[in-house]
């Protein structure tokens, strides 16, 4: 993992120092709400619907055990004993008081954490597939390039104040896990012919109420140009992204008003201009981030484990979790374990402090002390030894962190909603749960591979446009209504779900979802994914189950 | 309209100095021209490019300053006899001045002052100095000792300025 040395550590601390007076001196009336609005934002505080929310960074989803001890901590002395994981790889608070806030980024600067630019039109968190360094199918590991973009990104004078929010995503394994093609920048590690590493540049993609897929503008960027073509491709965007409507103000509306080749024209102009200046990484400084992203001392184990077998063969719900749970890892004899923290009666994503305690006792038992966040809002250990599987599932049990439904239909994306947040529309978590209660755990496994994705507003937190089903709350006359789609995708072949139709009541969604899961299971093949039947299919038998009548003739939201 | 600056607080080298311009920050009158010789006026850019002739023969000096969406490349023929350019903040959250003073530094190699002028507040002018700001006529609230301050705020930076030139990477 990357530590800090004292020049990351006084950064730190002089920021503590600044948003303690920024903090004072609001509280005395010396400064606006405006003027403290995108001060607070960029040390990822917003006003809640109930109280402030404190958003902390987990750059690129990496956490050590001391600091998820750390984050239990806070979740008990400054909130109401627990967390909860965001899509973008982060962690909210939702209790926090606003006098509070300095001294909590105090204690989190202690174990080298932050919540800098976690919201606000600024540079936001990097993230990256959660198997970075682990996954069998890596080109390169992605890690040490997020952390040289959170420094870039990190305070950039000419970019604290950008039309709108910015995400930049790196990817280096081949299935993509980091939805890398809806983020404003996009980047695709790869090796030239001459085994040389560079990026495959996307821009202008997103989610929120104009999805888009990015664009390329560049095959294969050299990696010592990282620095200066993202310096170039923000600086457009800077003076040239709408500032005039705050719904037209992202990266992708510039790009698809500009067009793609005469905005990668720009690009290169400016690139022109910084490409081999001082922000040309040099391989002293590359090597120097790569090696804090080492393989931990791997033990030379045999790839297979008889106790694994063991265990497999006599304990059914061992292997259930097994199956859904487990990838494969890089080194023989160990294997990535997905904690699912979606267990139905739960809200998803949400961690309470004892379970952040027991995790990061885990991870020390199993897993090398370090684990990680996904956008799916779930936890990885991503180094454990094949042989302690049985262990580390039984320990797991002994406080609810067993759930086996990862990848399945309950194991779904959800914003935290009406209930904490201010923009939605429509509580997210109740429907969330409705959905999980609906269906037993043996009809989720013969479903097999389903995302389904819940936003409670066009804002999109929770990514419901490239879940396979997509729930969207909508405000009708008042009510809590939602929009379903259908088809969408986030991996390396990223899609748009449609929409299916008009949207439904809060009561009505468990029930169309199981329509919408029983018209597959009639007409899939063996084997064939939803997606691939609804691909295949089309929208049509969706709509007839759903609407009785040909959808056509009805009329949509 | 038009305004000697209501209160001058301008910093430069990081103290506070008397103001010796005027910002007029309408562009519709060529009579404020006349009625200010002798003075030094910054003016708006329309005028600056309309009346090169008037400007040429006033008494005083003259510099220019630019909005948010007006782009240094409209005055870089201008740049090696313009002493001062002014680069307005609408409002402190537009950040588009940010990259015109980076550009006036880097592609225009200008050397004169580049002046922050309009919502200019103490918690921006770290970032303003580091992108080649040099001077900043503070909104008439601010206090101007605590803005002396705030470029005090970090002891470092990782990205390249015009503080520190080269990255903290290529120092550490």
């Amino acid at each position: 993992m990357y530590r800090y040395d004292q020049y990351d550590h006084q950064m730190l601390a002089d920021r503590i120092a600044q948003f303690r007076d920024q903090t004072r001196r609001f509280l005395e009336g010396k400064l606006s709400d405006a003027e403290f609005l995108p001060l607070r934002l960029q040390n990822g505080l917003y006003v809640q619907r109930l109280a402030p929310m404190l958003r902390v960074a987990i750059p690129y989803g990496m956490l050590s055990s001391v600091q998820m001890r750390k984050l239990a901590f806070i979740a008990d002395q400054f909130d109401k004993g627990y967390g909860h994981l965001t899509t973008r790889q982060n962690i909210q608070f939702n209790w926090p008081a606003l006098a509070d806030v300095p001294d909590i980024l105090a204690h989190l600067a202690e174990v080298e954490m932050h919540a800098i630019q976690t919201s606000g039109n600024c540079i936001r968190n990097t993230t990256t597939d959660q198997f970075a360094g682990v996954a069998v199918d890596e080109v390169e590991d992605a890690r040490a390039y997020c952390e040289i973009i959170r420094q870039w990104s990190t305070f950039h004078p000419e970019f604290a104040f950008l039309p709108r929010k910015f995400k930049i995503a790196v990817c280096g394994t081949r299935q993509d896990q980091a939805a890398t093609q809806v983020h404003d920048i996009g980047l695709y590690l790869l090796k030239n012919k001459h085994n040389e590493i560079g990026f495959r540049v996307l821009v202008g993609g997103g989610l929120g109420r104009t999805p888009v897929i990015g664009s390329e503008i560049k095959a294969f960027l050299p990696q010592e140009h990282l620095l200066t073509y993202l310096d170039a491709i923000l600086r457009v965007y800077n003076r040239e992204g709408r500032r005039d409507n705050k719904y037209k103000a992202r990266i992708k509306i510039l790009v698809k008003e500009t067009g793609v080749s005469d905005f990668r024209d720009k690009v290169e102009y400016e690139w022109m201009l910084l490409k081999d200046g001082p922000l040309t990484l040099t391989s002293v400084e590359v090597q120097r981030c790569r090696a804090f992203f080492h393989d931990p001392h791997y033990k030379s184990l045999p790839s297979h484990s008889n106790d694994l077998e063991a265990a497999l063969n006599t304990d059914v719900l061992f292997s259930a979790w097994y199956e859904q749970n487990i990838s494969e890892h890089k080194k023989p004899g160990y294997a990535i374990v997905t904690v699912c923290v979606k267990k139905t009666g739960f809200a998803p994503g949400d961690l309470d402090s004892d379970q952040m305690r027991f995790i990061a006792d885990l991870s020390e038992r199993y897993s090398f002390g370090e684990m990680r966040i996904t956008h799916t809002q779930n936890l990885v250990l991503a180094d454990v030894e094949k042989s302690q599987l049985y262990d580390l599932w039984k320990d797991l049990k002994t406080r609810d962190l067993e759930a086996d439904n990862l990848g399945l239909l309950s194991d779904m994306i959800c914003c935290p909603g009406g209930d904490f947040c201010s923009l939605a529309n429509a509580k997210s978590i109740p429907v969330a749960e409705a959905i999980q209660r609906r269906f037993s755990v043996s009809q989720m496994r013969e479903i097999g591979q389903l995302s389904l994705n819940i936003s409670g507003c066009m804002n999109a937190c929770g990514h419901h446009h490239v879940g396979n089903i997509g729930i969207l709350g909508v405000d009708k006359k008042g009510e809590e209504y939602f929009q379903i789609s259908l088809g969408g995708s986030a991996d390396h072949n990223t899609a748009l779900g449609k929409i299916v139709g008009p949207s439904f009541s809060q009561e009505e969604v468990p029930a169309v979802i199981e329509k919408i899961v029983t018209v597959y299971q009639q007409h899939k093949a063996y084997g064939e994914s939803f997606l691939h039947t609804y691909n295949r299919l089309g929208m049509d038998p969706f709509k007839e189950a759903l609407y009785g009548i040909k959808a056509d003739e009805h009329h949509t939201d | 309209m038009e305004s000697r600056q209501m209160s001058t607080t301008l910093i430069k080298h990081g103290t506070l100095v008397p103001d010796t311009w005027v910002l007029v920050k309408s562009a519709d009158a060529l009579e404020n021209l006349e009625k200010r010789s002798g003075e030094n006026l910054i003016v708006p850019l329309a005028l600056w490019l309309a009346e090169q002739q008037s400007i040429a023969s006033r008494q005083g000096q003259t510099a220019v300053w630019l909005n948010s969406n007006e782009i240094p490349e409209s005055i870089a023929g201008y740049l090696d006899r313009l002493p001062l350019v002014a680069l307005n903040f609408p409002e402190f959250k537009d950040g588009r001045p940010y990259s015109s003073a980076r550009e006036l530094r880097q592609r225009w190699r200008y050397q004169g002052e580049i002046r922050a002028v309009g919502d200019v507040l103490r918690d921006q002018l770290f970032f303003m100095k580091r992108c080649g700001f040099d001077a900043f006529l503070l909104r008439e609230d601010q206090n101007p000792d605590a803005a002396l301050t705030a470029f005090h705020d970090f002891q470092d930076a990782y990205q390249p300025g015009t503080i520190q030139p080269l990255p903290l990477f290529r120092r550490r």
